[in-house]
């Protein structure tokens, strides 16, 4: 398949898997001490697994996975909100297809559909417009999900929905950014990240400045990487090299779609529609200052929350995750997901107790579903 | 009721209602008109309330039956390369054929929704009648109930099917032993993934047909050729990966199987590509896994090839003694990974 396959050349991995293995070498970084990756966006984590590559790279080097699952850091109450309103009489609720599953505390969506709420699979927020159009009777609501890569998506809707004076369509904006659990991350006392694999997708919208802080404020190297595996490795090769020669820069190994200063459309349509929330819930991380965003007032007529009467308010979201639950553990890299006591027995892809067995992007489902250190047991 | 007393029934009517499944005339109408026209056969011939069937297979000592069934409901109704009804006889069919049986008769029952276009139902009868002369199976007896609007989506049927194993075989999917090599007879996913294009949601347009096909003819082939086979499944729901992971824990081995060597087809990978899914685990509906001895392989595979039905016939991968039970990838760049069990369905991700 053309652009495809020449990403997934196995005579080209093998060279640059030779050099990853060469550079960790003169990194001096072994089994014991290893270097400590991130891979920021649920993409990568799922690549990785899927292609075998953490089999592939020296035990020197260590991937930790981190927050980039929109699905997986979904806080438990804003699934209940959701299913709240999908509920509601004369509501046809959309979603994409990989929210329907995630846990609430009382049920998930794909329970709430069950029960003869009317929730609907769309693959954009264009299509959830399109019902709206066609329905006029019904409240069509979109859950908006998920970073950069799909903020833009829902603006246009918003601005689409307004300009046609659309009176039965809204939003319930869950949209989140990247930037700041990285810095929470990085600020975290016990952080032992070497390095950052930034996300494609999401970069492709802002650019690569927003990570300046990355190198420049904590000295760390990230580089901007594509989700075929050939283009995973050689960004961390990329990575590696940066490490090894003391140097701490923001790379663009994705140029071919990530421009430098992002798609100024996209960046405006947002900060038409959308303004930051102070503060918004991370499943498994907690509260982050300026991680969500919020429709703002001249919109107010699209937002699901204004128009059912759900506020976001971080009093009434105390809930503590299931006890025993070491999700954020995980996403911090302090340990692995089999070190994870719920792992495999009351946490499983069928019954998720955590954020990161939710989605098939998440690190603990893709290490149950592809085997991680299981098949070391095995092979 | 004997046939020859009266004329053949005549339905006039081009939409479904709640009368013809009222038990009266109107009922006797449709299922005439439109059923037994389509299914005609001697088995069916008297119109009795059950079929009588003698076969000469069945009067070898030491031959059983083989007895199956089946439900399908399929969104749409009608899709490129096939429809619910050539799918209900090729779905049951065919999960007699891989316990190599072979097929005999088949019932068919309807669950019809109110309103459904008459033109439709005698489509969906004649694509059933061909199918089933494909299979060489008759279908000798069946039902119809119309519900009313909302209490079905258009059509469901369900599908019977029995089918006479010869004495001297006996494929299960607990006989599968160390060094057996795994044989897929086509294309994977080809179903899962014209019925996705099919539903219009994402407005790709693609060539993809369902390879919805009755594999009788492939499997005679290959046991001619293979005698040893030891068993074969059928990869429909949960694909391919669901059948392996089927066999690995039947017969206790270990699967490995290779990534570079999975036949699939540039527009199911397409699909799959843009909406985050595995082939392996898309739903196929003419597509089986066959396990033979490893001095059988080559020949079990150029058979199948000399088939319609098995033209890209090829070995994927063997039953090993490590991993028991575990079904392991091993990935065109070299790295391993596991192949389990779907947990639901596949669900496309967000980005």
């Amino acid at each position: 398949m053309k652009y495809v396959d020449e990403f997934r050349d196995p005579f080209a991995a093998r060279g640059v898997l030779a050099a990853i293995a060469r550079t960790v070498d003169a990194i001096g970084a072994i089994k014991e001490k290893p270097i400590h990756i991130m891979e920021i966006c649920g993409g990568h984590t799922h690549a990785i697994f899927r292609y075998g590559l953490d089999k592939l790279t020296p035990p020197g080097l260590e991937f930790i996975h981190g927050p980039g699952c929109p699905v997986c850091v979904l806080p438990m109450p804003r699934v209940d909100e959701a299913v709240e309103i999908a509920e509601r009489n004369g509501v046809i609720f959309t979603t994409f297809g990989d929210a329907m599953r995630v846990p609430g505390t009382k049920k998930s969506l794909l329970q709430a559909k069950a029960d003869g709420a009317d929730i609907r699979m769309v693959y954009s927020p264009l299509d959830a417009l399109d019902l709206a159009r066609r329905n006029p009777n019904r409240d069509i609501v979109f859950f908006g999900l998920g970073f950069e890569t799909t903020t833009p998506s829902t603006a246009l809707s918003i601005q689409q929905a307004a300009a046609e004076r659309l009176t039965n369509f809204s939003v319930f904006c869950n949209h989140i950014t990247v930037p700041p659990p990285i810095k929470a991350l990085l600020d975290d006392p016990f952080m032992i990240l070497d390095g950052f694999v930034g996300p494609g997708h999401v970069s492709m919208v802002i650019g690569t400045h927003p990570y300046d802080f990355i190198a420049r404020d904590y000295g760390k190297p990230i580089v901007v990487a594509g989700f075929e595996p050939l283009v995973l490795l050689q960004s961390v090769l990329m990575v590696l090299t940066q490490i090894s020669e003391g140097r701490a820069e923001v790379e663009n190994q994705y140029a071919r779609i990530v421009p430098e200063h992002g798609n100024p459309i996209s960046i405006a349509a947002c900060n038409d529609v959308y303004e930051p929330r102070d503060s918004f819930e991370w499943r498994g991380l907690g509260e982050i200052d300026k991680s969500g965003l919020k429709i703002r007032e001249k919109y107010a007529a699209f937002d699901a929350e204004r128009k059912f009467g759900i506020g976001y308010a971080i009093a009434s979201r105390a809930l503590a995750e299931p006890d025993g639950c070491r999700c954020g553990d995980v996403m911090t890299g302090r340990i692995k997901p089999r070190a994870c006591p719920k792992f495999g027995r009351d946490c499983t892809p069928e019954a998720p107790l955590g954020a990161l067995m939710v989605s098939s992007e998440g690190a603990c489902a893709a290490y149950y579903q592809y085997g991680g250190a299981q098949l070391e047991d095995v092979a | 009721m004997n046939a020859h007393l009266r004329p053949p029934r005549r339905l006039s009517a081009t939409h479904v209602t709640l009368a013809h499944g009222g038990g009266g005339k109107a009922m006797r109408d449709l299922v005439e008109d439109v059923f037994v026209a389509a299914f005609a056969n001697p088995g069916m011939g008297e119109m009795e309330d059950q079929a009588r069937l003698t076969n000469a297979a069945l009067t070898v000592p030491g031959a059983r039956l083989a007895f199956t069934t089946d439900a399908f409901v399929v969104d749409p109704i009608e899709f490129p390369g096939g429809d619910i009804g050539k799918i209900a006889v090729c779905g049951t069919v065919n999960d007699l054929v891989v316990g190599g049986a072979a097929p005999l008769w088949l019932s068919a029952a309807f669950i019809i929704e109110e309103g459904v276009d008459v033109a439709l139902l005698r489509r969906i009868a004649a694509s059933m009648r061909a199918a089933a002369d494909e299979a060489g199976v008759a279908i000798v007896t069946g039902d119809t109930k119309v519900v009313g609007r909302g209490s079905a989506d258009k059509i469901f049927i369900a599908t019977s099917g029995i089918g006479v194993i010869a004495p001297d075989r006996d494929l299960r999917a607990s006989a599968v032993q160390p060094g057996d090599v795994a044989i897929v007879n086509g294309a994977l996913g080809d179903h899962g993934a014209a019925i996705m294009i099919a539903r219009g949601d994402m407005n790709l347009s693609t060539e993809i047909v369902s390879d919805c096909r009755p594999l009788g003819t492939l499997m005679e082939a290959t046991l001619a050729a293979a005698p040893g086979l030891r068993a074969a499944r059928d990869a429909t729901r949960g694909g391919v990966a669901s059948a392996l992971n089927e066999i690995a824990a039947a017969s206790g081995v270990g699967i490995e199987i290779h990534e570079a060597v999975l036949p699939l087809r540039a527009e199911a990978r397409g699909v799959c590509e843009i909406l985050g899914l595995d082939p392996l685990y898309l739903a196929n509906e003419g597509t089986l896994v066959a396990f033979v001895p490893e001095c059988e392989a080559a020949a079990a595979v150029a058979a199948m090839r000399a088939t319609d039905a098995g033209r890209s016939a090829v070995a994927i991968g063997n039953a090993v003694v490590a991993h028991p039970g575990v079904v392991v990838m091993n990935t065109m760049l070299g790295g391993r990974r596991i192949v389990d069990m779907l947990v639901g369905d596949q669900l496309p991700r967000i980005c």
